[in-house]
């Protein structure tokens, strides 16, 4: 499945590029070691993978940092899912690794760079805690889709949560409208 | 993923790490909650009976929780008492307790949620033994799909302790069903019932003379507290709102970056503010806003109640199936009262140009 190759081969890229995720518009009321410390989580803990869309460069496929961690493009719109296969293959996975189809519907990565209409510019720490300890839309609406790995994430210290989140708010907003996940019911009907 | 099933939660596990590691989040440890409801102090040791020192209560717009019957119960440690002076909510004493039974014909289970020694609140749930000889604590995880003859479609859901917070801990003060609009002697006559009518039950003044509640402001117990609306349509329009929506939406609690209230401490004018023509961040058959004044089927809020689609409901979890009663309710006022109110701010408007 070249999908799935796909995923270990971007997780490896996405680690090696750690150093390259330079990010250099932090503002000084940040605490800067937290930030640093964020960065580093959110390199080592591959948020990139899927946060950032891919493209294709010189050397295959690499991530576009121009678009960091803004999620699922808008500009790529997914009308409808893509034919079913077959087991136990379960997953697929678009070019820029940031719309993924599976027995849950099709989800799509969220914008998670500080744009207020559509990124998390609203959410406070306590928002982004209480979505990943409990798996839920801000710790309270729907149920976050795979493959987003909050079951492992959940387990970060408060400490670690915090330099992520502080990280991410210090970097640039993106507007980045992401479609809403394609439930399964239409996912099948299709 | 409990609503999504198996295939879809080995599916996070296969692409979250391969391994699977502990799931749960270490939230702080506590002496462990009894194992059986018959040893939390609801009932006279040895017996079936409520225990007389404990208050009962029916909170005057109920959650929707697809058809149960409710009883609740509140326990207020001797020599204690609720302290409502605070702006941020009623503020329970240290041991306080609260049960809700929840039966469909037969007692199916009963939650408790507890203030701790070091200020936090614990929750659990007990789930009733098919010879309701006892309840026993149910773990920590919640069962996503009990099999339970008497409810509709025969399945039921124990929530878990993540779901339990996910609602209790939406606003400052996690008891949601006892407030001084909810135990108002001024009773909302459009709001039918479930429940039986417990004859000890107290209301706020009963609750006040029994001192388990100081710094009452005076003019609450002159005056029994009532939603200041337009209409009686909206009154328990907005009264149900409140009671299924207004403790996650509220304008500052968790959720207050939504900047949507349905809670009624905002004013009746502020509530349509953040409702009526304004934007939702979730769009739903191509509409996105929240309330079209004079249209339910192409507002969010609305179309959101109808649905039971995992990523659509609302609410979000505690509810398989949707209350009919409540959506025409909240759809007449949509349809019949806001547009109204939407005339006549026009008319404003006209008259100020
Ligand atoms: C394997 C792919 C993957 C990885 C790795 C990943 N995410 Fe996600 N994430 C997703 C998907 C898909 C969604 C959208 C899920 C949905 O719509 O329910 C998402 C959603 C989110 C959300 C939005 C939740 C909401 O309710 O709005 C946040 C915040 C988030 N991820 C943070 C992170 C962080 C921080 C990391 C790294 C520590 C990370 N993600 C790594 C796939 C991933």
């Amino acid at each position: 499945m070249k999908s799935i190759n796909r995923i270990s081969l971007a997780a490896f890229a996405a680690i090696a590029a750690g150093a390259a995720v330079a990010n250099d518009s932090a503002s000084p009321a940040l605490d800067a070691e937290k930030v640093a410390r964020g960065k580093y989580l959110v390199t080592i803990g591959a948020c990139h993978d899927c946060h950032t869309p891919w493209i294709d460069g010189p050397n295959g496929p690499e991530l576009d940092m121009s678009r960091m961690l803004s999620g699922h493009p808008a500009d790529r719109a997914i009308a409808s899912p893509p034919a079913m296969i077959e087991t136990p293959w379960v997953v697929q996975v678009n070019d820029t690794n940031t719309a993924w189809a599976g027995p849950s519907g099709v989800s799509f990565t969220a914008n998670l760079t500080p744009d207020r209409e559509t990124g998390l510019g609203n959410w406070t720490f306590r928002s982004a805690k209480d979505t990943i300890r409990s798996g839920r839309h801000l710790g309270r609406g729907r149920e976050i889709l795979p493959p987003m790995p909050y079951i492992m994430y959940r387990q970060m210290t408060d400490e670690d949560l915090e330099a992520v989140f502080t990280f991410l708010q210090s970097i640039p907003p993106i507007e980045n409208l992401v479609p809403d996940p394609l439930p399964p019911m239409v996912a099948q009907a299709q | 993923m409990r609503a999504l099933g198996f295939a879809t939660r080995s599916f996070i596990i296969l692409l979250a790490a391969g391994t699977v590691l502990a799931s749960r989040p270490a939230w702080p440890a506590v002496d462990a909650a009894p194992a059986r409801l018959s040893e939390t102090g609801l009932y006279v040791p040895g017996t079936k009976r409520i225990d007389p020192s404990l208050v009962s209560f029916r909170p005057q717009y109920p959650l929707w929780s697809d058809g149960a019957t409710k009883r609740r119960w509140l326990f207020i440690p001797p020599g204690t008492s609720i302290d409502a002076a605070g702006p941020g909510g009623w503020d329970f004493p240290v041991g306080t307790r609260l049960w809700k039974e929840f039966s469909y014909g037969l007692p199916v289970e009963t939650r408790l949620i507890e203030r701790l020694a070091d200020g936090t609140w614990r929750y659990v749930a007990y789930v009733w033994r098919p010879d309701l000889g006892d309840a026993l604590l149910a773990p920590a995880d919640g069962i996503a799909d009990l099999a339970v003859p008497t409810t509709p479609g025969g399945r039921y859901t124990i929530p878990s302790e993540d779901d339990c917070r996910a609602c209790h801990e939406g606003p400052a003060v996690p008891v949601l069903g006892l407030s001084a609009l909810q135990l108002s002697a001024d009773r909302d006559p459009l709001v039918r019932h479930l429940d039986e009518i417990d004859p000890n039950e107290l209301d706020l003044v009963a609750l006040h003379e029994a001192g388990l509640i100081r710094n009452l402001p005076a003019a609450l117990l002159d005056t029994p507290p009532r939603i200041d609306s337009a209409s009686a349509t909206e009154r328990a329009a907005l009264g149900y709102l409140h009671a299924n929506c207004g403790h996650c939406h509220n304008a500052d609690g968790a959720l207050a970056l939504l900047e949507m209230t349905l809670h009624v401490d905002s004013s009746v004018a502020e509530v349509r503010r953040t409702l009526t023509g304004v934007k939702s961040d979730f769009r739903m058959h191509g509409f996105d806003r929240r309330i079209v004044p004079g249209l339910p089927h192409a507002s969010v809020l609305a179309l959101r109640m109808r649905s039971r689609e995992p990523l659509e409901q609302m609410p979000p979890l505690g509810t398989r199936f949707k209350d009919d009663e409540g959506i025409a309710l909240v759809e007449r006022w949509i349809r019949e009262d806001l547009i109204l109110a939407q005339g006549e701010a026009n008319d404003e408007i006209d008259q100020s140009n």
